[in-house]
């Protein structure tokens, strides 16, 4: 049985003005444990509003989402969001304290979640910089302290809405080798968003190509089969990047026809 | 404590940046205001700052300036706190929950533009001109401005800080306790600085009116018999309280509350 399903997944959010926008409407999708998905889409297709409902932060309007055969209710401590900005940092605390809350808010013993937090905020590559405050990191440090926070925690799965998209690209390069080794390591189900061809190429183990919005829905999905590194000059990066491009240069040109 | 040095980091680097600029500053004004006085004025009724000093090291002696001093700053505390006391938690409430807010803004809407200094009257006839009718008023013009500050801080956390936490496990009232709480620290404290302004104002205007001490009471006396150097006096010693106080609250937010905001 697949780990979480979405099943004819539709969204209509309600302006107070008593406008209604159908951002999705229709959405399909199976994730089976241990899977690295990639969610990509243009801009305003309705990638984050998939992973809130996922999350439990929306609900859907129509279809259903579960989650190990469970109707997801709200948001819960098995589903670890990576949100795209810095703002769900808390500022008072510490990187050490950022990334222990989650097992504080548990009442996991004060001793073991320093340790385990100690252990994952290593594990993201921030090993002395435990006593900083986010104020005091640079983006990238503060995307890590986001993963080792949710890793920390423990869920089942990962929820990542565009983590990497304000990185320059090198810090972005990095963060996708460290995560795809964590994924490697810890081999949790992850559905990643982006618009970032380049990076579901990189990441993924399948891509989920959107259409354009309104009432988006997956235009397809395709498998990422590369044994081993992935580099980006190889013949079949090469190949599944060109298939994925195909998919979404019509919906790029669509969605900019449809805002005009 | 870790956030020590986030605060010293923050500080000017040398003596100069740190008291040195400061002090000249401080220098400069007496210097201006003893060549205004003596050469631009030159009259009885601005008296230049070496005989306002002196003035005030006699009163100093006798005991009467830190008893008016002692008279208003006692008021001004017990009306701050009451009403950071009961200010902070109604802030809270407005802030997060909506109905609560539809019922109370019109309270604090309404109330918030009818100045302190416009209720003594009222105070004075319901409290007569003891303590009472001065904390009150202190109370009232402390409450709004705490009221507002805290319940826009709430209202104004980021809405992926509240669903983080939501989905790491923690329960809506660890969320209030551990993320909206320390998230509307910085502007709770800032609203307390501003009543504190706030509160001098209101006090000297009080013990102008109707009051049996405090540093209003001591300008309004000194107007009636003419003593122009005890005028000078209660200005002074209420522009360095002011100052005092002001930084005392500061340094009290950098070391105790430093961590819940790296800019104040
Ligand atoms: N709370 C909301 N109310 C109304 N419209 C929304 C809301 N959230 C998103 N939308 C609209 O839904 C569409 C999809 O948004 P979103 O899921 O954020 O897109 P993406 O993440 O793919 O860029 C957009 O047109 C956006 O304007
Ligand atoms: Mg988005």
């Amino acid at each position: 049985m697949s780990l979480v399903s979405l099943r004819n997944v539709g969204k209509t959010y309600q302006s107070r003005l008593g406008a209604a926008y159908t951002a999705v409407r229709g959405f399909e999708m199976e994730i089976e444990p241990g899977e690295f998905i990639c969610l990509l889409g243009t801009s305003g297709c309705g990638k984050t509003t998939v992973l809130n409902m996922l999350a439990g932060f929306e609900m859907p309007t129509e279809g259903s989402i579960s989650i190990g055969g469970a109707q997801v209710q709200g948001p819960g401590a098995d589903r670890g969001v990576v949100f795209q900005g810095d703002d769900s940092l808390y500022e008072w605390l510490t990187a050490l304290e950022n990334i222990e809350f989650g097992l504080k808010m548990r009442g996991v013993a004060k001793a073991e979640r320093r340790d385990r937090a100690h252990r994952f905020l290593e594990l993201v590559g921030l090993k002395g910089q435990e006593r900083k405050h986010p104020s005091e990191l640079s983006g990238g440090m503060k995307q890590r302290i986001q993963i080792a926070r949710v890793l920390a925690n423990e869920p089942a799965m990962l929820l990542m809405d565009e983590p990497f998209g304000a990185l320059d690209a090198q810090t972005r390069s990095v963060m996708q080798q460290e995560l795809l080794r964590i994924w490697q390591e810890t081999r949790k189900s992850v559905l990643f968003i982006t618009h970032d061809i380049d990076e579901a190429v990189t990441l993924a183990s399948r891509i989920g190509v959107m259409h354009a919005g309104p009432a988006s829905k997956l235009k397809g999905v395709i498998p990422v089969s590369i044994s081993g590194e992935r580099n980006r000059t190889s013949d079949d990066f090469i190949a599944i990047y060109r298939q994925v491009y195909g998919m979404i240069r019509e919906e790029v040109a669509l969605a900019m026809q449809r805002q005009g | 404590m870790a956030s020590a040095p986030t605060a010293s980091a923050r500080k000017g680097s040398g003596w100069f940046e740190s008291w040195g600029g400061m002090a000249i500053g401080f220098a400069s004004f007496f210097v201006i205001w003893h060549i205004a006085a003596t050469w631009l004025v030159g009259s009885a009724l601005f008296p230049p700052p070496w005989p306002v000093f002196l003035r005030g090291i006699v009163l100093a002696r006798e005991g009467l300036l830190q008893d008016q001093i002692l008279a208003s700053l006692s008021r001004i505390m017990q009306g701050f706190l009451l009403g950071s006391i009961l200010g902070v938690p109604i802030g809270l409430a407005m802030g997060s929950f909506m109905p609560v807010r539809k019922i109370l803004e019109p309270y604090t809407e309404f109330l918030r533009f009818i100045p302190a200094v416009a209720m003594i009257t009222v105070a004075v006839i319901w409290f007569g001109i003891g303590e009472e009718s001065k904390v009150f008023l202190i109370i009232y013009t402390t409450i709004f401005i705490v009221i507002i500050n805290t319940a826009t801080g709430v209202a104004g956390i980021a809405r992926n800080k509240i669903r983080a936490a939501q989905s790491l496990g923690a329960s809506r009232w660890q969320i209030f306790l551990h993320v909206a709480l320390p998230a509307t620290v910085p502007f709770i404290l800032t609203g307390m600085r501003l009543a504190m302004a706030n509160s001098f104002t209101t006090i000297v205007a009080a013990e102008l009116v109707a009051s049996n001490d405090g540093l209003g009471k001591m300008l309004w006396d000194a107007r009636l018999f003419m003593q122009i150097e005890d005028i000078f006096v209660a200005l002074v010693c209420l522009g360095l309280l002011g100052f005092l106080v002001d930084r005392l609250f500061r340094w009290a937010i950098r070391t105790f509350a430093g961590r819940f905001s790296p800019l104040l």
